[in-house]
């Protein structure tokens, strides 16, 4: 606009400008194509990548490779879609996913609701800070699958015991990084807020609590990555149901392409959590959009 | 909001005896010693000095956030100890809260004291509009320049109506252009506000420009080496900058502030040499050269 406006001013005859019409249904398209061409160009990788990797797939097990690492009982691409095709139909597969979702839903929450809280308030009071650290720093290297035997112990049921299990991966990463959060957050933030007549509750609020969330959900992701492996070491011991269970059960009954579609679902279900929590903090914290 | 822009002027600033030194490993760090100010309601009141004499200090001082070693700090008479809306502050490093909106910045400290939201948005868009940043209400600090959120830091600073402004070198990272501009707007707030100022700087040109008076401090340990009044009218121009009265009062501190950096570098010159530094300069010392 201000250059057309200074056209105008130096030009002596200012020649009448045709109507501007709307762009056309092509010049959109390829506009819209030179503004995502770096992103479809990822895209299309991505997609010949995974091709190519069913292929190379497909080519072991057709021609049952054996060079070190043996191919001969691999279940081939073709024989996992089938006995997907027949489990999405039978109401026991789905119970095994149903379950772990359960757990993963009750152990995670509860990792994430005890560890944000405990997080926040030791980042913030000293005293806390220095009683509950070095038991958190004891009982952290300990792996969960390593719990499991005492977790059967300390809980009634199995169910309770593998929640217990699936919390205990989640929590540490959840507690680590809110701590980290916090003690990132600005100084000159936390004045700000004070002379502007902010008490202790609404700094801890309106400071400390935003400005770790960043770091929070960088616990929550990790917390949800380590909660499925806890989850799945734990149901593989002691499940009697769960997709960990259903993938070991397939093992030792020789159903090898339920091995591999037991594997799948769990990467699938894997990366569809941690694509809700990415979306959940996109929500949270609209600041942080590009 | 009108009750902000029409309150009778109050914010009279006392230092007296003030000294503060810090702790360190070495012992007490004398940052500040013997030193008097005040400042009359309405009045803007710099202070310069090499760096590193002690004027974040004092500020700070003035702020709450530090308590004086020796002497008093007080406002409108009343005893300085802890930060308070009735002092807004604005820092060198930008400090808005990056989670929070432009306007939600502005609303925060009438949030804080408990202002309807209906009143402290009306009450935002106003002062937002006095600072011409209306249209970026919605922005995230983020999508900011550097001016832009210090014009917003000071709008936020004024929103909860203090009774006087602490600046730290507001805009010691803004260029030139920036920095003339910004000038211009503190000056038509405060006029318009009749707010008590306190600003620091180590601009020179800056100082004068802006104050009624000018503190000079003296290097590390800082404490008053000379007030300097400025008589020059207002409002002021620009070109008010190549004025004989201005340049005279420019050589004037310019030679106070040259010997206390001087000194202040002296210190650390000596310091080189007691670490053994011997530079052979053609078989003529440092000391000839120099
Ligand atoms: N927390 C601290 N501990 C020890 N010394 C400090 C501390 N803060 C500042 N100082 C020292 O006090 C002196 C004054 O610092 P400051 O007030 O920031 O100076 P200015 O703002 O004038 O540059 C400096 O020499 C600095 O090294
Ligand atoms: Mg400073």
């Amino acid at each position: 606009m201000p250059a057309a406006t200074a056209i105008a001013e130096a030009g002596p005859v200012p020649a009448p400008s045709p109507p501007a019409t709307p762009p056309s249904f092509g010049t959109l398209a390829l506009r819209w194509y030179r503004l995502n061409r770096a992103g479809l160009r990822a895209t299309a990788i991505g997609v010949i990548s995974l091709l190519a990797f069913l292929l190379v797939w497909h080519l072991l097990t057709t021609y049952r490779v054996v060079f070190f690492v043996r191919f001969t009982n691999v279940p081939s691409p073709l024989a996992v879609y089938a006995s997907f095709t027949k489990a999405i139909h039978d109401p026991k597969f789905l119970l095994h996913i149903l379950l772990s979702c359960r757990r993963i839903l009750f152990g995670f929450s509860l990792a994430a609701v005890v560890g944000v809280p405990l997080g926040l308030i030791m980042g913030r009071f000293k005293l806390v800070h220095e009683i509950i650290f070095p038991v958190a720093e004891v009982l952290r290297p300990i792996p969960a699958i390593a719990w499991v035997p005492m977790a059967i112990m300390l809980w009634p049921t199995n169910e309770q015991s593998i929640v217990f299990i699936t919390f205990l991966g989640a929590f540490f990463p959840i507690l680590v990084n809110t701590l980290h959060g916090m003690s990132l957050v600005d100084p000159v933030l936390v004045r700000a807020a004070q002379c502007l007549g902010a008490r202790e509750r609404s700094i801890f609020r309106q400071v400390y609590f935003p400005a770790s969330l960043p770091h929070i959900f960088t616990g929550l992701t990790v917390g949800m990555g380590v909660a499925w492996v806890s989850l799945i070491a734990a149901e593989m011991i002691s499940g009697q149901y769960g997709i960990g269970y259903f993938t070991w059960e397939a093992y030792s009954l020789v159903q090898y392409a339920d091995i591999a579609l037991g594997m799948i679902a769990i990467g699938v279900l894997g990366l569809g959590s941690s694509l809700l929590i990415r979306g959940a903090g996109q929500l949270v914290m609209p600041w942080r959009l590009k | 909001m009108n009750e902000i822009l029409t309150k009778a002027p109050q914010g009279h600033i006392e230092v007296r005896n003030f000294s503060l030194s810090y702790e360190s490993i070495e012992g007490p760090v004398q940052a500040v010693t013997d030193t008097q100010i005040h400042v009359k309601p309405g009045e803007f009141v710099s202070i310069v000095g090499p760096s590193g004499c002690g004027k974040s200090t004092l500020l700070n001082a003035v702020a709450g956030f530090l308590k004086p070693t020796t002497g008093i700090v007080t406002v409108d008479g009343e005893r300085v100890n802890g930060p308070s809306a009735e002092r807004g502050m604005v820092f060198q490093q930008y400090s808005l809260f990056p989670w929070k909106t432009v306007r939600e910045n502005v609303e925060f400290g009438l949030k804080m004291r408990g202002m309807p939201r209906s009143q402290r948005e009306r009450a935002a868009r106003t002062l937002l509009g006095l600072a011409g940043l209306e249209a970026f209400e919605k922005h995230y600090p983020d999508k900011l320049s550097g001016g832009m959120k210090q014009r917003v830091g000071i709008v936020r600073a004024l929103a909860t109506g203090p009774k006087v402004l602490l600046l730290d070198e507001p805009f010691g990272a803004l260029d030139a252009q920036t920095r003339v501009i910004m000038q211009q707007i503190l000056t038509n707030m405060w006029q318009r506000l009749k707010i008590s100022v306190l600003f620091v700087t180590h601009d020179i040109d800056e100082a004068i420009f802006l104050s009624d008076r000018v503190y000079c401090m003296t290097a590390r340990p800082g404490s008053i080496k000379a007030e300097i009044p400025i008589p020059l009218e207002r409002p002021r121009q620009q070109a008010m900058m190549m004025s004989s009265e201005f340049l005279a009062l420019r050589r004037g501190l310019m030679s106070l502030i040259r010997e206390e950096s001087l000194k202040a570098m002296g210190g650390e010159i000596s310091d080189m040499g007691m670490q053994g530094l011997n530079i052979e300069l053609h078989g003529h010392s440092l000391a000839d050269v120099i």
